[in-house]
């Protein structure tokens, strides 16, 4: 009887962890997402006639987003994806936004109301290259109006309604470049201008309604002409060429082409090193933009330039903005310590100067887009988008920041997570927030909402109310471990430390500028890596992040690292190194002061030893005959061990140290090719090393931190899927132990190709590829088991402690493994792949897929059991084995992103708290999103949603009971002892 | 308890036959470094007619020993338990007096040599690498090629300090694999035995290398091993070669000792100054194809029903488990607080028909 209950609780409890998922008014209280669309490089305002004032960005994420002008927030967003480069937004009938991509070859319109595709046209570029978006405003056949796409030599005209190609004109000529368009108004010509070979000027007249050619001229020019272009009239361009000081002026009067060549020092004064040209839109005006000032310069007759204008300092210029026939608007921006100044020139001549303060860490302007507006006494106003050195975007009106963005999160490079400071006595971080009022209405609402009386308003207040709730937002460090600080790199350079609260950004520091100097001239930080992590001996040291970097391009250029506080993001140390930096290796050593002990090798395999100090040289030097280093060459196919010796190659320092090779694997070129590598983590926690199996039986699993897997393809297979044959194709994974090179495993895929991402864990490996064969992609298992251990499940031996569980483990000797595989076929392509950790490795494992959707799915890992069968025993259904199936289950609740997507993912962590049971799953792409999961549910602590008003009312209604019927009975026995 | 006792004897006696197992193994091995040792120019036919001789000798001697032990197995085993060991015995013992031929066989699939008598029997699986489906009389064409172990004692330059041979064979169906390896090792010269005790004294690395490419040895890329010096010795120079070849192409070669190599590495000098070597080549396994079921959607539908959440449960329904508990204690505590107030009231008096009740509870 006992026994079946204990079988059906069992069986309850293995169901229920099937389903991981969250109820709908749970959504927001662990979780948070932020949206993002990158830095930006192209905008176009839409502030016309709508009421809605939006602007339209592309982005160096490939998004193509719609900005409320007045917020800031995100109408809607497109993210295209990496190789979906966006070329060039336009506008097009005042209700499209069309985007020209990929080279040119895809033109998409979208509504710009409300984002969606109106229609998408290939336009079968057979070599694409540098295109360009026309929107002719003019040509009207009906309603409809063209745009014009230019690539090399041919012109596209597609149909704004319904994007047909209305003609094409392949102007068949040989290393065309077409480089301007333009129709004078009321004409039904278009001119098209380009240079062949950078030295011929052409110039082509084409019908505007049929693409017929109707003239053409060319001109040979002196110079080569292969930079930039800016026309600056119906009939004339002004040309840089390829060594940036020569101005040639090209004028088109009726079919002849006339240039005269205009030498800069003649033009700009102390004129000296290269410049740019600003593009315009006509007027006969040009901008040039030196090192040492930017000139407005009007074209006047034929040859004759005049100066209209110049701002001194060379500052970021803005794209034209035409304001009306005559007048043409630029925005000149310079940067000076905390300050911007913005200047507004009209046809070069000053009209407005703002200054505008700028906090610090958002560096330098990168890039400004100018737009104006009407004021209320009817003068023109003007607002500009700026773009800063950390790919933030602020909108600057009337002479102030009116909203801004932190777009460098969506280019997040590199994460780590630090705890938060303790909460000290006497030091109160939370505000009173409450009154009584507030703290019983709350209440109320929450008993009426567990009692099921509430209404939807009382639904939603109760959701505020939980989203508002300060204890998880404090700035303090928690009992479960569920406030941490996520600190991230982004491309740019800046680091930012984000609340797992809620994702509101604690500190943020651009770090470029702080190193930026003769010896650094142009920093870039590469990764980042937790330097302090406060223990037992250093617990009242702030914990510290080491940021490691280079100081230009190449490889073999000057590192530096930079240490600092994650609390407050302040700056500890800065130092530039007299070596390179190849790779960053932290060892699991700390010294004296919990600093963690880190090799940072360079391009010459030398190990430098950092901190600098005695002594963890002392603790460095101790464990180095144990310390092995390995790297693989994707390149050249071969990965190769290291162990480190005294005195290395290029200096005397004691912190240097050589290495010696020890071991390599060379796989041939002409059948292997290496796709991807994993390894464990390196705090992975592994609680238990014995697993039991269904007949009593003891396996014990394989633990090594030095296991490497490698996976391979043959180099026919390296290209896209559906690029090569099965036979020709195929996968192999390597399992390789990096401390002896000793290959442990190694098994062929065949008819098998990328691409492959894997993850590993404990003693198991999961990865993921495409099936040629079964036109599927697949997902396979490996555990390695420990062979030289299984005699250790005699009990006999154990008590005469013949056992071997306590000879240390080494590299050195002969593994006997054994190891179980299975393959499941999967639905999804995968972008990312990661497995939950948690602080004791007792709670089950959850495999974190980043799937095609930009959402993250988390599979139980015990669906990727090589022990599944078809037909488990009863013993093995106990166990939780379940039957087998080829296809991996996708359950829809498990999807940890619930409804959301997160666009563009790139990367899934996950690191523990200090409940066993919960883990912290941080993703990041173009956006980011944070939530809190438990893969066997929460055992260890009650949910959220447990009423502790529910329990005090039950046990105060049971006390009342007690004491009425104690009352009762002592009456009734009062009269029956009268009786 | 009675039958624990017997069990222990059987796990010595199994104990035992280990023990005499081992001690064979070592002897063979000693055996085959004789051979080894040999000059290469001796033709390897005829070496491997030698070879035969104690083998087949010490495989008799073996079985032989196996039989007294089981034998003596006998003495306590009840009748028809011993029935069957007798004939197990019989039969292992008529085979060690069969015909053993010492005919060299061309086209045995043995791939390993020197690890014959090992006690765990390497994995190693048929070449089958792109080629499922061929089987060994394919093999149109086989010939030798050597190359040489290269080593390197602590810092030193590497020198020759032996020779592979191998059987190269082609197949039909294009492609050519690597079979029937054999090892020559060099004796070891004076100088090269200086410095490995010099590398035994630093618990320095001894390193090894073979040329990635077996036909084109020139090439600069060698696969590297090393081993921490100090593993090596046993009673001589214990060395153990895997190397992974991909069709002709060697992957890596894994060196080490034997046996285990546990960390406090203590120093030990060999008996002998010689290597025995045992060699394994290795080629990649074949995945298993993943199952396909027909019955899948069925297994898809149960899953989705597995999958399906239970309804919500009620407060009571969740908690009841800590509610109730909690119930039985305060109402225990307030019967006990009732019994001692109603013990203070009939004190002297009648007892009161209700304490015991509760106290029964």
């Amino acid at each position: 009887m006992e026994a079946r209950f204990l079988l059906g609780f069992l069986l309850l409890l293995s169901l229920s962890s099937f389903a991981f998922s969250i109820y709908e008014d749970q959504v927001g209280l662990a979780d948070w997402h932020k949206r993002y669309i990158g830095k930006v490089k192209h905008a176009v305002f839409h502030t016309q006639k709508t009421g809605r004032r939006r602007v339209v960005v592309s982005t160096e994420e490939n998004a193509i987003a719609s900005l409320d002008l007045r917020t800031g927030d995100i109408f809607w967003r497109h993210v295209l994806g990496k190789n979906d480069v966006v070329d060039q937004i336009g506008l097009s009938l005042g209700k499209y936004v069309l985007t020209l991509s990929s080279q040119g070859s895809v033109l998409r319109a979208w509504n710009l109301p409300d984002g969606q595709m109106v229609w998408e046209t290939d336009l079968q570029i057979s070599n694409p290259s540098n295109s360009f978006l026309h929107v002719l405003g003019n040509v009207k056949s009906g309603r409809d109006s063209l745009s014009l796409v230019c690539n090399g030599g041919s012109i596209r005209a597609v149909s704004s309604i319904d994007g047909l190609v209305v003609w094409k004109n392949d102007l068949s000529i040989d290393g065309l470049k077409l480089k301007h368009v333009f129709q004078p108004p009321e004409s039904d010509t278009i001119y098209a201008i380009g240079f062949i070979d950078s030295s011929q000027i052409a110039l082509y007249h084409i019908n505007a309604k049929t693409g017929e050619l109707l003239k053409h001229a060319t001109q040979a020019s002196s110079v080569d002409l292969s930079s930039e272009t800016s026309a600056i009239s119906s009939d004339s361009l002004v040309v840089l060429d390829s060594s940036r000081s020569n101005l040639l002026l090209i004028k088109f009067t009726a079919g002849i082409i006339t240039y005269h060549k205009l030498p800069l020092s003649d033009i700009v004064q102390d004129f000296s090193g290269l410049a740019e040209l600003i593009p315009t839109k006509s007027n006969d005006i040009f901008v040039v933009k030196t090192p040492s000032g930017v000139a407005f310069k009007k074209v006047k007759g034929d040859n004759e330039l005049e100066l209209i204008g110049k701002a001194d300092q060379a500052g970021i210029v803005s794209d034209s903005l035409t304001l009306s026939e005559e007048e043409q608007a630029f925005a000149v921006v310079h940067h000076s310590n905390n300050a911007i100044s913005f200047q507004v020139r009209i046809n070069g001549r000053e009209v407005l100067t703002e200054g505008i303060k700028i906090e610090g860490h958002r560096g330098h302007v990168k890039r400004v887009f100018l737009n104006n507006y009407v004021r209320t006494d009817k003068s023109h106003g003007f607002r500009a988008l700026i773009v800063m050195d950390d790919e933030s975007l602020l909108l600057m009106q009337q002479g102030e920041v009116v909203w801004s963005r932190e777009d460098g999160l969506a280019s997040i490079s590199d994460a780590v997570v630090a705890e938060l400071p303790v909460e000290r006595e006497g030091v109160s971080v939370v505000e009173v927030e409450h009154t009584l009022l507030e703290w019983l209405k709350g209440h109320m609402l929450k008993l009426k909402g567990t009692l099921m009386l509430a209404t939807p308003d009382d639904m939603a207040a109760i959701q505020a109310m939980h989203l508002k709730s300060s204890e998880r937002n404090k700035m303090t460090r928690d009992h479960n471990g569920f406030r941490k600080l996520i600190i991230v790199l982004t491309r740019s350079g800046k680091v930012y430390a984000l609340h797992t609260g809620d994702g509101r950004i604690v500190w943020a520091h651009l770090l470029t500028p702080l190193l930026q100097s003769e010896r650094c001239p142009s920093p870039s930080v590469l990764t980042l890596r937790n330097w302090r992590v406060p223990h037992r001996k250093a617990l009242q040291e702030n914990p510290s992040i080491l940021l490691v970097g280079r100081c230009g391009a190449g490889s073999e250029s000057h590192g530096f690292h930079l240490i600092i506080d994650s609390y407050s993001g302040k700056e500890l140390e800065t130092q530039i190194l007299d070596h390179s930096i190849a790779e960053v290796v932290p060892l699991p050593l700390a010294d004296s002061s919990e600093q963690k002990l880190h090799l940072v090798i360079d391009d010459k395999l030398n190990a430098h030893l950092y901190p600098r100090s005695s002594d963890s040289l002392e603790v460095f030097i101790r464990e180095m005959s144990n310390m092995y280093y390995y790297k693989v060459e994707n390149a050249k196919g071969f990965i190769k061990g290291y162990a480190f010796k005294k005195g290395c190659s290029t200096g005397s320092s004691a912190y240097c140290f050589g290495t010696r090779e020890l071991w390599s694997v060379v796989f041939p070129s002409d059948s292997e090719r290496i796709v991807a590598t994993a390894r464990r983590k390196i705090n992975e926690v592994v609680h238990t090393q014995a697993k039991i199996m269904t007949n009593q039986d003891v396996m014990y699993k394989y633990i090594s931190k030095n296991i490497l897997f490698v996976a391979t393809v043959s180099p026919k297979a390296t290209g896209g899927i559906g690029s090569t044959a099965p036979d020709e194709a195929w996968l192999v994974a390597y399992l390789i132990d990096t401390v002896t090179g000793r290959i442990l495993h190694r098994v062929t895929h065949q008819g098998a190709q990328g691409p492959v991402h894997a993850v590993v864990s404990e003693n198991w490996v999961v990865y993921h590829y495409f099936n040629l064969r079964a036109h599927r992609y697949e997902m396979t298992v490996i555990e390695i088991y420990d062979q030289s251990r299984a005699d250790n499940k005699d009990v006999m031996k154990l008590v005469l402690g013949k056992h071997n569980l306590t000879t240390p483990i080494t590299s050195y000797s002969r593994p006997e493994i054994a190891t179980k595989s299975q393959s499941y076929f999967f639905t999804h392509s995968v972008k990312a792949i990661a497995v939950t950790t948690t602080a004791r490795g007792i709670t089950s494992k959850q495999i974190l897929i980043g799937t095609i959707g930009d959402q993250v799915l988390a599979l139980d890992k015990r669906y990727l059991d090589p022990r599944r069968t078809a037909n488990p025993s009863q013993e093995e259904k106990e166990e939780g084995i379940i039957p087998l199936t080829d296809t991996l289950p996708i359950v829809p609740q498990s999807y940890v992103t619930h409804t959301l997507q997160v666009g563009d993912l790139r990367g899934i962590m996950s690191f523990p708290a200090n409940l066993e049971s919960t883990t912290h799953v941080f993703s990041y792409g173009v956006d980011l999103f944070y939530t809190r999961i438990a893969p066997s549910r929460t055992y260890d602590s009650l949910t959220d949603e447990f009423s502790y008003v529910l329990l005090l009312i039950t046990v105060v209604v049971l006390i009342v009971a007690i004491l009425v019927t104690w009352a009762m009975s002592k009456k009734k026995d009062l009269q029956e002892k009268w009786r | 308890m009675r039958n624990a006792r017997t069990k222990f004897i059987l796990i010595q006696f199994i104990f035992n036959l280990e023990e005499i197992n081992k001690r064979h193994i070592t002897t063979s091995r000693e055996v085959n470094v004789v051979h080894q040792k040999k000059p290469l120019s001796s033709p390897l036919v005829s070496s491997n007619l030698v070879r035969a001789r104690p083998d087949w000798f010490l495989r008799s001697v073996n079985n032989f020993r196996l039989s007294t032990t089981s034998l003596s197995i006998l003495l306590t085993m009840n009748p028809s338990l011993s029935l069957l060991f007798l004939l197990s015995f019989l039969l292992l013992f008529s085979s060690a007096v069969s015909f053993q031929s010492d005919e060299l066989l061309l086209n045995d699939n043995d791939e390993f040599e020197g690890a014959r008598s090992s006690p765990g029997p390497a994995s190693v699986t048929p070449p089958v690498r792109r080629r499922p489906d061929l089987d060994i009389s394919s093999a149109s064409d086989s010939k030798s090629v050597q190359f040489s172990l290269e080593h390197s004692l602590g810092d030193s330059e590497f020198s020759v300090a032996g020779t592979f041979t191998a059987r190269l064979k082609s197949w039909t169906h294009g492609g050519q694999t690597l079979t029937k390896l054999r090892f020559t090792r060099n004796a070891i010269s004076d100088a090269e035995k200086g410095l490995f005790e010099r590398l035994l004294k630093d618990d320095d690395f001894y390193t090894i290398r073979i040329p990635s490419n077996v036909l084109n040895p020139s090439g600069k890329d060698y696969v590297l091993s090393s081993v921490r010096a100090r593993c090596l010795p046993r009673e001589s120079l214990d060395e153990h070669f895997v190397i992974h070849t991909d069709g002709v192409n060697v992957l890596a070669v894994n060196y080490g000792s034997y046996g285990g190599c546990h960390y406090p590495r203590p120093l030990k000098s060999p008996s002998k100054w010689s290597f025995s070597s045992y060699t394994v080549l290795k080629n990649s396994e074949q995945a298993p194809r993943t199952p396909t079921f027909v019955e899948q959607i069925i297994a898809s539908e149960t899953a989705l029903e597995e999958g399906l959440q239970p309804p919500e449960k009620s407060f009571w329904a969740k908690y009841w488990m800590y509610i109730l508990p909690l119930g039985f204690v305060i109402m225990n505590a307030m019967a006990q607080a009732m019994n001692a107030a109603g013990e203070d009231q009939n004190q002297g008096g009648q007892p009161s028909q209700r304490a015991p009740a509760v106290r029964r509870r």
